[in-house]
């Protein structure tokens, strides 16, 4: 029986938690990016810190992410611990040869010899008619190549463990947050942006999914929004005596492949959600594992819905048939059951 | 002159007009995805003369490309009002169909474009310059950029390749103190950015105070050395920006009255000063205002009056070759 009250917690104030708690057990962490400092952070992943540590290890930087993020690559290799920001994923092309060239390969070519602990924090996902460039989730982008972990957690409570853990990892991670759930006073007030946090400090692992509702009939693997959606859709489809089982994928790369698998041998179908682009995506991939290692296991072909092919539109009545919902997974769970 | 104050004033009345209509079915709970026109909204009251000092000097033969806060550059630059605001409201009739928004206008007519990564803008006005170049026209290309962006990269290996070449390039530089929350203070070296172009070997200018008339005067200079063949230039206007970076901003980082200040010494009153002590009339005066509110006032209607998109046609625009398909 639980008595003690439990502490909640918005998305971001998470997230501050765990950075907050990680400089204070370790000089060598240090935070910078843009707007990061007196600001909070523009989605307040930082809020607080400056008033505990300083403008000495909470840096405000100019816009030269090519230079602070090589800068964060170029501390972690002397042993500090750096978090760097670049508020929407968005901005990475701008600084991709230190992300993908660098940060990504630097452990693998000295033959494991330097090691880059390092977090890359930013903002991704749509919703809220800021168009192309404000928009991608990009979760594949990341995770297709090799020498970064990269985390898209879902929960306050996964958000503050799965920093610590980043913080501690000794190697690099992208930790990819999603704007709707921070719990930001200028965005759509959703249910699942706050939620209970122990106050301690606590960690979760970067490699393992969650089954965050059982069934039996039908697996729908989700990625932090769409796992909401999911669930919601799951919710639905239990009235009409259909249990989906859904599981939250938390960890891009790597992937937890036994969670997913060991879902299939029991409900035969899967459905797999993305707020990313749909080629060469994440459904791909998993799709992929699903049809290496379990395709006697399924009773019908796999489905995948995810953003079509297509730069993310402005105007509302298009990004709103672009980005998947609980409707739409409603349906596709629905063609698939039918597919016997 | 006059054309400037009219421009300017049309600007700001654009401008204010957004704010109340962004400001609709935000409430009670300030969602920024909700109401008439959702998404992150830069306006830029206060950043007039910048724009309309050197869009003074352009044909509609120049490229112009703007950052994030585009509405008094693309306003400027002659892009045309309703279909730029059928946009904003995300409707059917807008420069971009509804797909590109407030930071992504686009109106190859008057050859202007933004967008809403930062410095982004730079290289591409270096390509059309390098086009005007080719084609051997005397058409220049202008990049508009906040002092922020004068710390990216692209800023950097912009002017280089465009002293390099001697391209017809005109950089200004809208300094209105803050990138965000970052005071220029801590984020750029040098006090102004135009000492920064004797880096690349080029010219450089500063407009110090939002001064309309001392824009005009520098831009005068920059774009007859751009259209001679004599090179780039990078201007920096001292401006200032009367509201949040968004709407929304708290604006925790700056004082409550340094607005208020600014707000005393506004350009637009410090032009329309000029023009009655050169002898206008306040009848032409006031005429002129009112036919620059009834511009903006009819754009506003035209972008209420138009359809939203139909969903499906978010699947469109993709490839050139679907566009060519419709018209078939
Ligand atoms: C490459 C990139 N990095 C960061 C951002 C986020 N961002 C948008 S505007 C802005 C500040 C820009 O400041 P400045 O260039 O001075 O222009 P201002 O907003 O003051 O007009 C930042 C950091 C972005 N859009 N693109």
């Amino acid at each position: 029986m639980e008595t003690a009250k439990k502490r909640m917690l918005s998305g971001n104030k998470a997230m501050a938690e765990a950075i907050s708690q990680e400089m204070k057990r370790d000089p060598n962490v240090f935070v910078l990016g843009e707007d990061i400092g007196v600001y909070g952070g523009i989605f307040g992943s930082t809020q607080g810190l400056m008033e505990t540590y300083g403008p000495d290890r909470v840096l405000d930087t100019p816009i030269s992410e090519t230079a602070f993020i090589g800068a964060a690559i170029g501390a972690a290799a002397e042993g500090m611990r750096p978090i760097a920001e670049l508020m929407f994923v968005d901005f990475f092309g701008v600084c991709m040869d230190q992300i993908y060239n660098h940060m990504a390969k630097i452990p693998y070519m000295s033959g494991g010899n330097v090691r880059l602990p390092m977090v890359l924090m930013t903002a991704v996902g749509g919703g809220y008619n800021d168009a192309a460039q404000h928009s991608q989730t990009l979760y594949a982008t990341f995770a297709h190549m090799p020498g970064m972990k990269v985390v898209a957690p879902s929960t306050p409570y996964d958000l503050k463990g799965m920093m610590t853990s980043a913080i501690r990892d000794d190697n690099p991670v992208v930790f990819m947050f999603h704007k709707s759930l921070q719990g930001l006073g200028w965005m759509d007030q959703l249910d699942e942006s706050v939620g209970s946090v122990p106050e301690e400090a606590y960690t979760v692992p970067l490699n393992e999914a969650k089954v965050v509702r059982e069934g039996k009939d039908v697996t729908i693997v989700g990625i932090q929004m769409m796992t909401h959606y999911a669930v919601k859709a799951a919710e639905k489809l239990a009235e009409e005596g259909i249990e989906a089982e859904v599981i939250d994928l938390r960890s891009l790369a790597p992937i937890d492949k036994k969670t997913i698998l060991a879902s299939l041998k029991k409900t035969h179908r899967l459905l797999v959600v993305d707020e990313d682009y749909l080629s060469y995506g994440m459904t791909a991939e998993i799709a992929a594992i699903a049809a290496e290692e379990a395709l006697y296991d399924l009773e019908a072909p796999v489905r995948r819905l995810a953003l079509p092919d297509v730069p993310i539109p402005y105007s509302s009545p298009l990004e709103d048939f672009v980005i998947p919902g609980a409707e739409q997974i409603y349906e596709e769970v629905k063609k698939l059951l039918d597919e016997n | 002159m006059k054309w400037m104050y009219e421009e300017m004033v049309k600007i700001r009345y654009y401008e204010d007009q957004m704010v109340e209509v962004y400001s609709e079915g935000k409430a009670p709970v300030f969602n920024i995805g909700a109401g008439t026109v959702p998404g992150e909204m830069h306006l830029a009251a206060g950043q007039e003369p910048a724009a309309v000092g050197i869009c003074a000097h352009l044909t509609k033969d120049d490229t112009v490309t703007a950052p994030h806060r585009p509405h008094h550059h693309a306003i400027a630059k002659g892009v045309d009002l309703k279909r730029m605001t059928a946009e904003i409201f995300g409707r059917e009739t807008g420069l971009g169909k509804g797909k590109g928004g407030h930071m992504h206008l686009f109106d190859p007519a008057v050859k202007f474009s933004c967008g809403g990564i930062v410095a982004a803008g730079l290289p591409h006005a270096v390509g059309a310059a390098m086009a005007a170049k080719m084609k051997g026209t005397d058409w220049i290309a202008v990049s508009f950029i906040g002092e922020g962006a004068a710390n990216a990269g692209a800023f950097h290996e912009s002017l280089n390749l465009a002293a390099l070449w001697n391209l017809p390039l005109i950089v200004v530089v809208e300094d209105n103190a803050y990138g965000i929350s970052v005071p220029k203070t801590s984020s750029t070296s040098v006090a102004s950015n135009d000492m920064r172009a004797g880096a690349y070997g080029i010219a450089g200018a500063y407009v110090k105070d939002n001064d309309p008339i001392a824009m005009y005067k520098a831009s005068e200079e920059a774009v007859s050395r751009a259209r001679d063949g004599q090179g780039p230039t990078i201007i920096e206007i001292e401006t200032h920006r009367y509201l949040g970076h968004f709407q929304g901003d708290p604006e925790l980082y700056r004082d409550k009255e340094e607005v208020p200040g600014l707000r005393k010494q506004d350009p637009i009153l410090k032009l329309k000063k000029q023009l009655q002590a050169d002898g206008i009339a306040d009848t032409e005066l006031e005429e002129m205002e009112q036919l620059a509110k009834k511009a903006v006032d009819e754009a506003y209607q035209f972008a209420r009056d138009s359809d939203f998109p139909k969903p499906e046609a978010a699947l469109q625009d993709v490839f050139t070759s679907e566009m060519t398909k419709e018209v078939e």
